[in-house]
């Protein structure tokens, strides 16, 4: 590691209280209750509380939907973007940049407004069951759709990066001419290049779905950031206890995807 | 297809390339405008040209990259214009490093085996014998972001043959190097060629490398072909004066065309090839062909010199203003000091005219 100057330690002290001192103030409001000294009990209660593995199970699979149908969408189109209209790149910035700006709150209004259609107008048509089906409280795909919107700034930058490391053209036609037709010169020669933009892509859209609250809440679901704050309403420290146990599984969740990208990139380049 | 089974030695019957009046527009700009050109089985052609010639276009549509808007390409006598490039069955060296970076050096060279279902044992032993080829056995393990300029271009030369293709295209492979190790391996290359007798195109802008390494060479300009001849011809009798000019250096020197003789120089020379219909023409002459001597009454003056090594290319400026390289040996350019006054001279022999260029 390179040796750090003083005034580098000082900053990177800095920060490290900004971030740390809530956290550590989350932990000690949790642990240490007036009249009982420190328990555990906030965390052990966590566990018997109605409704938390299945908002968890619910929104790790919504996010792992939501990564799946981002990446399928935008790779294809950002290479193709590349390879064959250049010209078109500014525009699809553009639209890809468009969840940013349009507040959270607008977008799940424009949703739950096109899903009234649906006993409104579509009652007689097989399309009404298609409007039933994604809103299955089970699996709301409806939540996977909006979240692939949200996602498309973050994922499309980050693609976007790694294609600009990467010759796209020459790699495709080297491949070609090696005798591997289009969809394996983009599985075998492009995709493994693109690893670090893969893996950015899921982290950025994993967290993104693990904290979103505002569109779940308002189209009636129950993943796991809007059970912390029906929980909450009830008793303030379990809520925080699961706050900070949800911090914490984020980190282990991208942790892991880090090192298990990692280690076969380490592998990968090793001699 | 069946490239698994036989070895690298019998290549009995190289395959023939045939563009026939092949024209590819993009948009408003021609980038080949009716380009036909055969090359014979196992022959090393190079396709020469300044950049926008359309001769990277030629290579791309023989590898499948790129269509023509009319016109086909024949391979072995075959339409393989609508073939797309994974079946086309030609190897491709690119001008940019186009290794797979996330595959080490055998992998590379193994990828086209894999794309064809060859089994491990031997995709890999097959991938050891072609980085052998081009003498890099040690370095297999290697990744391309470990290997060298040169090395990754030899990769992706054993890459391109792994699969014993019917044409070798190489597209500026050595522009990327630096000057010595363009040298070695662009030899590497023409043994290599020639042990295979694959049939080769080989694109490039650099005349030295084109006339060094072809057996024949394809002069392009503005998407047609100009002139297609071996090395020693098209330097010697170049069939055009744009030919003349890219290839090699030449002077131009104004002369008086009279009948089948042009007056130049206050000589009367014997007119070679096309005799144009102005009478005001340009002689043109090579450097080594231009006679200088050192004389203090001639109106020619020396403007520069450049130190060659066995030769001085001395730039003589005539009393009119024209500008005349010369090639003399390095012992008489010492004499050649700066505005130093000369007389230029050309020997009996027949020379090239050209209409004279309207400034």
């Amino acid at each position: 590691m390179a040796r750090l100057k003083p005034w580098r330690w000082a900053v990177f002290g800095l920060a490290a209280l900004y971030f740390l001192v809530p956290l550590a103030a989350s932990v000690v409001f949790t642990v240490d209750v007036p009249g009982q000294g420190l328990t555990a009990d906030a965390y052990t209660e966590i566990l018997s509380t109605d409704g938390f593995g299945s908002s968890l199970l619910l929104s790790l699979e919504l996010a792992a939907a939501t990564i799946a149908v981002v990446l399928l969408l935008l790779v294809p189109a950002t290479v193709a973007l590349r390879l064959g209209a250049p010209r078109l790149r500014p525009v699809v910035e553009v639209v890809c940049s468009l969840p940013l700006v349009v507040p959270p709150i607008a977008f799940v209004a424009g949703i739950s407004t096109v899903l009234k259609w649906g006993p409104d107008h579509l009652s007689h048509t097989p399309l009404f069951q298609t409007f039933v089906a994604i809103q299955n409280p089970d699996f709301p795909f409806v939540l996977v759709l909006a979240y692939v919107v949200m996602a498309l700034p973050f994922v499309y930058r980050a693609l976007d990066a790694g294609l600009r490391a990467v010759d796209v053209r020459t790699l495709v036609e080297a491949a070609r001419s090696c005798g591997a037709s289009w969809p394996q010169a983009l599985v075998r020669a492009v995709l493994p290049n693109l690893r670090g933009a893969l893996l950015n892509s899921a982290f950025l859209t994993l967290a993104l779905v693990l904290g979103e609250f505002t569109v779940s809440h308002l189209l009636g679901f129950t993943p796991f950031a809007v059970w912390i704050v029906n929980v909450g309403g009830e008793q303030a420290q379990l809520s925080v206890a699961v706050s900070v146990l949800s911090l914490l599984l984020t980190w282990l969740l991208l942790l892991a995807l880090a090192s298990a990208g990692g280690r076969s990139r380490t592998t990968a380049s090793r001699g | 297809m069946t490239a698994t089974t036989t070895q690298t030695a019998d290549r009995a019957t190289a395959a023939t390339v045939e563009f026939r009046s092949l024209r590819r527009e993009f948009g408003a700009t021609v980038a080949l405008d009716g380009l036909d050109l055969a090359v014979r089985p196992g022959e090393f052609l190079a396709l020469l040209g300044p950049s926008g010639c359309g001769k990277t276009t030629a290579l791309r549509m023989l590898a499948g990259f790129e269509h023509p808007t009319s016109g086909e390409v024949l391979v072995d006598g075959e339409d393989v214009t609508r073939v797309p490039a994974h079946r086309r069955d030609a190897g491709m060296v690119f001008q940019s490093y186009s290794l797979f970076p996330h595959l080490s050096a055998l992998d590379n060279v193994a990828f086209g085996l894999r794309m064809r279902k060859v089994r491990t044992a031997e995709r890999r032993s097959r991938a050891a014998e072609l980085l052998e080829l081009v003498g890099l056995a040690d370095k297999g393990e290697r990744y391309p972001h470990e290997l060298s300029g040169g090395q990754q271009q030899r990769v992706a030369l054993a890459r391109a043959l792994a699969l014993r293709p019917r044409v070798l295209l190489l597209d500026e492979p050595l522009s990327a190097l630096d000057a010595k190790v363009r040298l070695t391996l662009r030899e590497e290359i023409r043994r290599l060629q020639r042990e295979l007798g694959i049939t080769t195109l080989f694109v490039t802008h650099d005349q030295e490398e084109a006339l060094s390494i072809a057996d024949r060479v394809a002069v392009m300009r503005a998407g047609r072909l100009e002139q297609c001849a071996a090395p020693a011809e098209l330097y010697g009798r170049p069939a055009t004066a744009f030919v003349a000019e890219f290839v090699g250096t030449m002077s131009r020197i104004p002369g008086r065309l009279d009948g089948g003789t042009v007056e130049v120089l206050g000589q009367r020379l014997p007119v070679d090839g096309d005799v144009p219909a102005a009478r005001d023409v340009d002689v043109l002459v090579r450097p080594e062909a231009v006679l200088v001597r050192a004389d203090e009454d001639g109106t020619a003056r020396v403007a520069a010199t450049s130190f060659l090594g066995a030769a001085v290319r001395v730039m003589v400026r005539l009393g009119d203003g024209t500008e005349v390289k010369a090639d003399v040996p390095a012992h008489e350019g010492a004499a050649l000091g700066l505005g130093a006054g000369v007389r230029v001279s050309l020997p009996e022999r027949a020379v090239l005219v050209a209409e004279r260029r309207g400034e």
